[in-house]
């Protein structure tokens, strides 16, 4: 059986191409589910803040930092040096609270779900059932590993979490995972002692916005010892119209830990832009390593460049602990701008952070997105491997630091980036910064840029593969690198979904 | 049959003429060789038999039992029964050996109305065409001509010609940068292909490779032209007094 499970790990199959074509249309997450949603008034002041936190039964010091953070936000500026050309944000003309009404009084079991939510993320081909299932959340049949996987999901919906699976399973090995919003409630201790301490509210625009207005997102603590005997995922979903979602997601790998978590978003097709502006912060101590994967999939807009989410994320990893590890894997389809720097700060001796990134842009998109390394330890390693695609008349760019301290001796670095480009409309750029301070420490750099090869495309061709099956086959082969350092679960999903955003692009 | 009646092509990005009035037919089971000098036009002609982009038809035709072919695609072109062995096979990065195959020989079943093959199918046909022309697991596993010594890759194409078998097979140069083994092996993977329904083109500078698969009409091309027709004793001719007494 060993070559049929090498068949699986393999590029594309024709499986992969079939599914593609059988979704017909580019876009398959755009639809609205009709639900009644309670709203906080549109714009933003200290009374929403307030709001937001009274309407989350948060205690006082939870309010005071929200406002702290406002304060600080209303003197901050937008930032304006990312490669990103987009209309500015009414922040007055949002609304920053929308919640089904259905979960006034959160549900104690998602039995006690309303079946049209319930519905909307079957939809979505997400478990909220507590089913062990072909690894896959969508598309499992044509896995040939068929052991049954569990997947724990938190599930988002606008503000607020719907439900989160295998809680209990979880509960017994000590491994906390809810909602932030409970979080707050339940284990305040660890929240306040880790909170913004990766992140700081200072931080940047976005994440002081979102530190003010965050409604919900993920929580999770895994205890000195645990591995995480399953993937847990959070899938964020904004459904409501001019609503941003301000999700938070806080992780803690005690010592000699391991996680591997993912998260997945998606939207209806809107015309107007919607914003969303997270913060994701990652505690690693001792020897701990977490896996943090995404696949974004945010509405794109439409071929014109109507409509999309706006992106603005800030993800930070502390590897706090010797030994530690962070692997973080990104496979960016979505959104009409893409601001994200996933980044590590390899603090403790002997870390290691990694970044694998598929950025895709098609149409009108526009990504600006990469990481930061910054070796404070001694002895620290850092990968990055980032696979940009641009298409239509798209920008993509690739923007990196690595910083290398004085004190990082014996510190390596190794960055790969790769851009390639599909018509001559689109463009793609790479802005990388390489800071080493320390002499017994190495960086290296590797980048390329090229089309697809006329050649390639007509080798296939006349192996009798049609012209979109042949583009999708060579871009699973271009990003192939990142895409296997997804989960197994997972790894077919983006691939499919690779192939979806690049739909139409040949041609 | 194959039958290509009249044919003027240039290549559109120069706009220089390569071929001017070819005609030859080619029945079923028949292995036809194509020698000449550099520039005579052997590998438009080979490009524009499977429909490259770029080759501009000025006039003439090509036919596939009787039906034109010039408004076909290549990959159904391909579907339809044509192969081309390349002369330099393309390498794809990060695209498994193993599934390119299959993803093209699966596009093929489909395109003709038959089931696609799965992977355990796929495998079990793909392992004795594999073990017949030395092509190891390893080999098949690697990404598409990625890394491939020049005798990999041209067994590579012999067994992508196996499996997807085709009617119609155009060998462009598969003899260059072959060493003497190699050449044997893979001359021996087409003779095995030979059948009484395939029929070859065979493209190549030299005689040598005629020595091992042995044409039943040898054309001189120059100047895209054909300018003589014989039998294998005329590839004989060439490799003694090359083709400049031809060519005068």
């Amino acid at each position: 059986m060993s070559e049929l499970k090498l068949e699986a790990k393999e590029g594309i199959d024709q499986q992969t191409i079939n599914s593609v074509k059988s979704l017909g249309e580019s876009y398959k997450y755009g639809f609205t589910t009709d639900i009644d949603m309670e709203y906080a008034p549109k714009g933003l002041s200290e009374e929403i803040v307030k709001l937001i936190s009274k309407k989350n039964d948060e205690p006082v010091w939870m309010l005071n930092w929200r406002l702290e953070a406002y304060k600080r936000w209303v003197k901050m500026d937008e930032p304006n040096w990312p490669m990103l050309n987009y209309k500015g944000i009414d922040y007055n003309d949002q609304y920053y609270y929308a919640k089904p009404k259905s979960l006034e009084k959160k549900p104690k079991s998602l039995d006690e779900v309303e079946p049209a939510l319930l519905e909307t993320y079957a939809k979505l081909g997400i478990p909220l059932k507590e089913q062990e299932f072909l690894a896959g959340v969508i598309g499992a049949e044509n896995n040939m590993d068929t052991k049954p996987k569990k997947v724990a999901v938190d599930a988002v919906f606008d503000s607020v979490s719907v439900g989160t699976t295998f809680k209990d399973e979880l509960e017994k090995l000590g491994i906390i995972f809810c909602s932030i919003s409970e979080a707050i409630k339940l284990y305040p201790d660890l929240v306040k002692k880790y909170i913004g301490t990766v992140v700081p509210r200072t931080d940047n625009y976005f994440a002081t916005l979102n530190s003010a207005v965050f409604s919900d997102g993920s929580f999770v603590y895994i205890p000195e010892g645990v591995k995480c005997p399953m993937e847990l995922s959070t899938y964020f979903r904004i459904n409501a119209e001019n609503t941003g979602q301000f999700e938070r997601t806080l992780i803690i790998a005690d010592k000699k830990s391991y996680v591997s978590y993912l998260e997945g978003c998606t939207a209806p097709m809107r015309d107007t832009h919607q914003l969303h502006a997270a913060v994701v912060e990652l505690v690693v101590l001792d020897e701990a390593n977490i896996k943090y994967s995404t696949v974004q999939n945010w509405y794109p807009g439409d071929e014109n460049g109507k409509g999309g989410i706006y992106n603005f994320v800030t993800k930070r990893a502390d590897c706090r602990g010797v030994n530690s590890k962070v692997m973080w894997t990104q496979i960016e389809t979505g959104s009409a701008v893409t601001w994200k720097y996933p980044s590590c700060i390899l603090r403790g001796d002997n870390s290691q952070g990694e970044f694998y990134s598929v950025a895709i842009a098609n149409n009108y998109q526009q990504a600006d997105t990469g990481t930061k390394m910054i070796h404070l330890g001694k002895g620290t390693r850092s990968r990055i491997v980032s696979k940009g695609i641009s298409a239509g008349k798209a920008q993509n760019t690739y923007r990196g630091l690595v910083n290398i301290h004085p004190k990082a001796a014996n510190s390596r670095n190794f960055t790969q980036c790769d851009s390639l480009l599909i018509g001559n409309k689109c463009g793609a750029h790479t802005v990388p910064y390489i800071e080493n301070k320390n002499n017994s420490s190495r960086t290296e750099h590797e980048a390329t840029t090229s089309k697809i090869d006329d050649d390639q495309l007509f080798y296939c061709l006349q192996r009798g593969i049609n012209e979109e099956d042949a583009v999708a086959l060579i871009i699973n082969g271009f990003c192939k690198e990142v895409l296997q350092a997804l989960p197994m679960e997972f790894a077919l999903e983006a691939q499919k979904l690779v192939a979806i955003s690049l739909e139409g692009s040949v041609g | 049959m194959f039958e290509i009646k009249n044919l003027h092509v240039n290549i559109s990005e120069v706009e220089k003429k390569i071929i001017s009035g070819i005609n030859l037919k080619i029945n079923p089971g028949e292995v036809h060789a194509i020698m000449g000098p550099n520039g005579s036009g052997k590998s438009t002609l080979s490009y524009t038999l499977s429909g490259k982009e770029g080759y501009e038809i000025e006039k003439g035709d090509i036919e596939l039992d009787g039906e034109s072919i010039l408004d076909d695609e290549p990959d159904e072109r391909a579907a339809k029964g044509i192969f081309l062995a390349f002369q330099y096979p393309i390498e794809i990065p990060g695209v498994g050996n193993l599934s390119f195959i299959r993803t093209a020989l699966n596009s093929q079943r489909k395109f003709n109305g038959k089931d696609e093959l799965n992977p355990a199918e796929f495998l079990k046909i793909l392992r004795e065409k594999a073990d017949f022309l030395n092509v190891d697991m390893e080999m098949l596993k690697r990404p598409l001509n990625v890394g491939f010594s020049g005798g990999e890759k041209k067994r590579n194409e012999i067994l992508q010609m196996a499996l997807l078998e085709p009617r119609f097979c155009i060998l462009d140069e598969t003899d260059s940068g072959l060493d003497v083994d190699a050449m044997k092996q893979v001359s021996k993977g087409v003779n095995f292909l030979r059948s009484e329904n395939r029929s070859f083109l065979i493209i190549t500078h030299y005689q040598r490779l005629l020595n091992y698969i042995k044409p039943d009409f040898v054309h001189i091309m120059a100047k895209g032209k054909i300018i003589k027709t014989g039998g294998p004793e005329l590839a004989l001719e060439v490799e003694n007094q090359g083709y400049t007494h031809l060519l005068n």
